[in-house]
C-alpha cells in the first residue's frame, strides 16, 4: 500500500533519522532523504551544528548511500534566520525566554520542508523524532508519546497544523531507543554519533547573551540596558547586566552575594528589573497563554482537565484549563509549577496525546 | 547511470578517450619522476614540457610562462596572493569585478582582512563590467586588476583588451580567470594584453586536479608553495605528470578546428536559448545574448524555487545547474544573477544548462520538454503564482 508513496526524509547522519529512513524504506516507500541547510554564512558551526550542520550533510550522505537512496541538500537559510534566530532574539529582548525548536518545527521544517517536498512530488515528510502521530477518536490528527517513556519528544511538536500532520510520518515512534540503535547495528547503518543534547543548534557555546548581543547589533537593534536586581516589593539589591542575560527560575549567574539562595521570579521589561525570591517565589499555580494550536481537540468550549507541561524537560502537572479569550487560555494547576516562563510553551495533553498548546504570556 | 542527460559542462566535463589513452602510461610504464636524471624520469620531464608547449600555442605565449598547478583555483589564489605581495611596496589597492567566481572573491576578501583595499566594480544588467567604473576606480596605488574573462553563471565574455589596455597604459598587472572561456574561444594573451591567466584541464575534456597559471615574462610573484625547484623555482611539488599530459593532450583537442566547433556549439545553445523562449512563459535569459560562452544558457523562471527545478530534474535523469554550487550541494541565490539587477526571488529561480559537442538536438528536445512541465507543475503549487494570476 506504500508502493509509489514518496517520502522526504529529514537526515542528519545520527541513528534516529538514519533509522527513520531504513524503515520507511523497508515498508515500501519511495524514500528521498534530505539535510537542510540552516546555518548561516561565516557561522563556526560545521562541525557540531546539531540536526543541520555541515558535517550533519556529510554523514547524512553517507547514509542515503547505504541505503542507495536518492539524497539532496535543501537550502533553508533564510526561512531559518526569520524564523527561528531572528524570533529568538526579539523574544529575549522582550525580557522572554522563546523555545527555538519549536520555531524551527512550525515555520522551517513543517512549512518550508514540507513545501518544497510536496512541490518535488513528495506525499510525506518524515523525521526522526521520538513521538508518533495518531488519530483520535474525535477523528483529529494528534502527536501521541512515543513507545519510549524516557524519549518524549512531543513537547516540541505541539504546533503543527492538522494539514501538516496529515502529511507527516515518525517512524520511529513505535520503538524504544535501544531497539533503534540494535537496528542501526544490525543493518549496519554507517550512522555517527552524535550527543542526545537539547541545547540550541545555532549558539555552539551556550552564550546566549553574547549571541543576542551580536545579532542584536548586525540587525541594527537596541539591547537592554542595565538595570535593578529588585524584590517583589520593589526593594533595590543591585545591577544586573540587562534582561536577555536572565531567565526565569535562574540561580546562578546573578553575581550577588545575598547570604541565601534567591532566584529570578520575574522579568519586567518595561522597566528593565529583573525581580528576585526564594524558592517559593519562583512557584506558581496557573498561568495563561495565548497564540494557541489546537490539535487533538478542535476547540476548547468547556473548561477541561489536561495534564499541562511548561517547558521540555517537565513531567507535566494536572491542571484545569479554561478559554477566557478568543486567543487566551487560562491554565491552573492542582499543584503549584516551578519556573512558569513567559516565551516556552505551555502544551496539554490527553493520555498520551497533544491536546493543543499555547505560548506563555 | 545509463540515460543521464549531462547539461553541466561549465561544472566539469567527461575526461576524452584520447586523454585518457594519452595519460595512461604514465601512471604504470613511465612512472618516472621528471626532476630525476635517469632516462625513465626524462621521458616523464619530456611528456610535461610537451604538454606546456601545447599550452603555451594556444594562448599564444612562451612555454616558459606556463606553470602548473593543481587547478583554476590553485592558480586563481596563487596569481592573487602572490602578486600582491610582490608589489605592496608599490601600492596595497587591488581591483576586481563584482561577478567573479568564488576562486576570486574569497581570495579577495583574505586579502582585505590582511590590509589591502579592494574595489569591486559593478556590472550591467548583461553582467559586462562597467570599464568607466573600472577607470575612476584606478589609483596610483593599484597593483592589480582581476576579471575573468567569461562568467561561469551566464557565460557573459568580458571587454577583456580593453581591460587590458587600460591595465597597460596605467602599469598595472591584469590577471584574468579564463578557466570557462579556455578551450571555448580562441585566447591571445599578447592581443589582449593579459599579464596573468588561470586555466583548468577538467573544463575541457580533461583530468581534475590540474590547472595552470600564464605568467608573463618579468611580472614579479612570490611562490604560493615552496619546497622543491619545480615549475621554475617557483611552484614547488612532484608534477601530476599524467594529468599534465592529459591537460596537454585536451588543449591540443580543444584548439583542433575551434572555430567550427564553436559554430555547431553556438547553433545547439541559440536551439536551446529558442525552445525555452518559445515554450515556457515568463522566463528570461541570464546574460549577454551576443558576448556569450558558445556552450551557456541560463534562465530564470519566475515563481518557482531552483533547488525544487533541479532536484525534479535530477529525478527525470538529467543533470543541470543553477550556477555555483556550495560546499554542502545546496544553493545560495547566485551573487552573479544579484549583481546583474536581478531581484532575490527571482535569482532563486534560475537554471544553468552548459553544453558540450556530445550533447544532441534530441537532448534538447527533451530538456526542454521536462523543464516545461516541471515549471508548470511548481507553479500550479507557488502562491507567488496564484497571486499573480489573480492579479490579471
Amino acid at each position: 500500500m506504500n508502493k509509489n508513496k514518496k517520502v522526504v526524509v529529514g537526515m542528519s547522519g545520527g541513528v534516529d533519522s538514519s533509522v527513520a529512513a531504513f524503515l520507511l524504506k523497508k515498508a515500501g516507500y519511495d524514500v528521498i532523504g534530505v539535510t537542510m541547510q540552516i546555518w548561516q554564512d561565516g557561522q563556526q558551526t560545521a562541525d557540531n551544528g546539531g540536526c543541520c550542520g555541515l558535517k550533519a550533510a556529510d554523514d547524512a550522505r553517507r547514509v542515503a548511500e547505504a541505503l542507495d537512496i536518492p539524497y539532496y541538500v535543501m537550502n533553508f537559510k533564510d526561512e531559518f534566520k526569520k524564523n527561528v534566530i531572528d524570533y529568538f532574539v526579539a523574544e529575549y529582548l522582550c525580557g522572554r525566554t522563546p523555545n527555538p525548536c519549536i520555531a524551527c518545527n512550525r515555520y522551517v521544517k513543517w512549512d518550508s520542508l514540507l513545501n518544497r517536498s510536496l512541490s518535488i512530488g513528495a506525499d510525506y515528510i518524515a523525521t526522526g523524532h521520538y513521538a508518533r502521530v495518531r488519530t483520535t477518536e474525535h477523528g483529529r490528527l494528534a502527536v501521541s508519546k512515543s513507545a519510549t517513556a524516557a524519549k518524549d519528544q512531543t513537547y516540541a511538536l505541539y504546533n503543527l497544523t492538522q494539514y501538516q500532520l496529515g502529511h507527516t510520518l515518525m517512524p520511529i515512534g513505535d520503538y524504544a531507543k535501544e531497539e533503534v540503535r540494535q537496528i542501526a547495528v544490525a543493518e549496519n547503518l554507517p550512522v555517527a554519533d552524535k550527543p542526545d543534547s537539547q541545547e540550541i543548534c545555532f549558539i555552539p557555546d551556550d552564550d546566549y547573551a553574547k549571541f543576542i548581543a551580536q545579532t542584536a547589533e548586525t540587525s541594527g537593534l537596541k539591547l537592554p540596558p542595565q538595570g535593578n536586581f529588585v524584590t517583589k516589593d520593589g526593594e533595590v539589591l543591585g545591577v544586573h547586566k540587562g534582561i536577555t542575560h536572565y531567565t526565569v527560575g535562574q540561580r546562578k549567574g546573578l553575581m550577588l552575594s545575598m547570604g541565601r539562595r534567591v532566584f529570578v521570579t520575574e522579568i519586567r521589561p518595561g522597566t528593565d528589573e529583573v525581580v528576585l525570591g526564594e524558592s517559593e517565589d519562583v512557584f506558581s499555580s496557573s498561568l495563561k497563554c495565548n497564540q494557541l494550536n489546537f490539535m487533538g481537540m478542535a476547540d476548547l468550549k468547556a473548561p477541561r482537565n489536561v495534564v499541562a507541561k511548561v517547558r521540555y524537560a517537565h513531567q507535566g502537572g494536572e491542571a484545569v484549563i479554561e478559554r477566557i479569550g478568543e486567543d487566551k487560555i487560562l491554565c491552573t494547576f492542582m499543584n503549584p509549577v516551578r519556573a512558569i516562563t513567559p516565551g516556552q510553551a505551555a502544551v496539554f495533553y490527553d493520555g498520551d496525546y497533544v491536546l493543543g498548546g499555547g505560548t506563555i504570556m | 547511470m545509463s540515460n543521464i542527460i549531462y547539461m553541466d559542462n561549465a561544472a566539469t566535463t567527461k575526461v576524452a578517450t584520447e586523454v585518457l589513452n594519452e595519460m595512461l602510461p604514465y601512471f604504470t610504464e613511465q612512472y618516472g619522476n621528471p626532476s630525476s636524471i635517469y632516462s625513465l624520469g626524462s621521458s616523464a620531464a619530456k611528456a610535461v614540457s610537451t604538454a606546456r608547449e601545447q599550452i603555451a600555442l594556444s594562448l599564444n605565449a612562451k612555454s616558459t610562462e606556463i606553470y602548473f598547478t593543481a587547478g583554476g583555483t590553485e592558480s586563481d589564489n596563487w596569481a592573487i596572493k602572490g602578486t600582491a605581495e610582490a608589489y605592496q611596496d608599490k601600492g596595497k589597492h587591488i581591483i576586481t569585478s563584482a561577478i567573479e567566481h568564488h576562486g576570486i572573491l574569497k581570495t579577495f576578501a583574505y586579502l582585505a582582512e590582511t590590509g589591502y583595499s579592494v574595489s569591486y566594480i559593478p556590472v550591467d544588467e548583461a553582467g559586462i563590467i562597467k570599464i568607466d567604473e573600472l577607470e575612476k576606480a584606478i589609483r596610483p596605488e593599484t597593483i592589480l586588476i582581476s576579471v575573468c574573462f567569461a562568467n561561469n553563471e551566464i557565460g557573459t565574455i568580458q571587454p577583456i583588451r580593453e581591460i587590458g589596455e587600460l591595465a597597460r597604459k596605467n602599469g598595472i598587472i591584469f590577471h584574468s580567470d579564463a578557466v570557462q572561456a579556455f578551450g571555448q574561444i580562441p585566447i591571445d594573451v599578447d592581443e589582449y594584453m593579459i599579464d596573468m591567466l588561470s586555466i583548468s584541464a577538467h573544463k575541457i575534456h580533461g583530468p581534475k586536479g590540474v590547472g595552470g597559471l600564464y605568467i608573463r615574462t618579468g611580472i614579479k610573484i612570490k611562490p604560493f608553495i615552496h619546497g622543491g625547484s619545480q615549475e621554475r623555482g617557483r611552484r614547488a611539488g612532484t608534477g601530476n605528470v599524467p594529468g599534465i599530459v592529459g591537460f596537454g593532450k585536451a588543449c591540443a583537442l580543444a584548439m583542433a578546428n575551434l572555430p567550427e566547433k564553436s559554430r555547431k556549439l553556438i547553433s545547439l545553445r541559440d536551439y536551446l536559448i529558442e525552445q525555452i523562449n518559445g515554450e515556457i512563459p515568463h522566463c528570461r535569459l541570464n546574460g549577454d545574448s551576443e558576448r556569450r560562452l558558445p556552450n551557456n544558457v541560463n534562465f530564470s523562471f519566475r515563481f518557482i524555487e531552483g533547488e525544487s527545478l533541479l532536484i525534479m530534474l535530477d529525478m527525470k535523469g538529467i543533470a543541470a545547474s543553477s550556477g555555483s554550487a556550495c560546499t554542502s550541494g545546496s544553493l545560495d541565490p547566485s551573487h552573479v544573477l544579484l549583481a546583474i539587477g536581478l531581484p532575490h526571488e527571482i535569482a532563486h529561480g534560475s537554471l544553468r544548462l552548459t553544453l558540450s559537442m556530445e550533447n544532441t538536438r534530441e537532448e534538447i528536445d527533451a530538456v526542454v520538454k521536462a523543464v516545461k512541465e516541471i515549471v508548470l507543475k511548481l507553479r500550479n503549487m507557488s502562491p507567488l503564482y496564484e497571486d499573480y494570476i489573480n492579479k490579471k
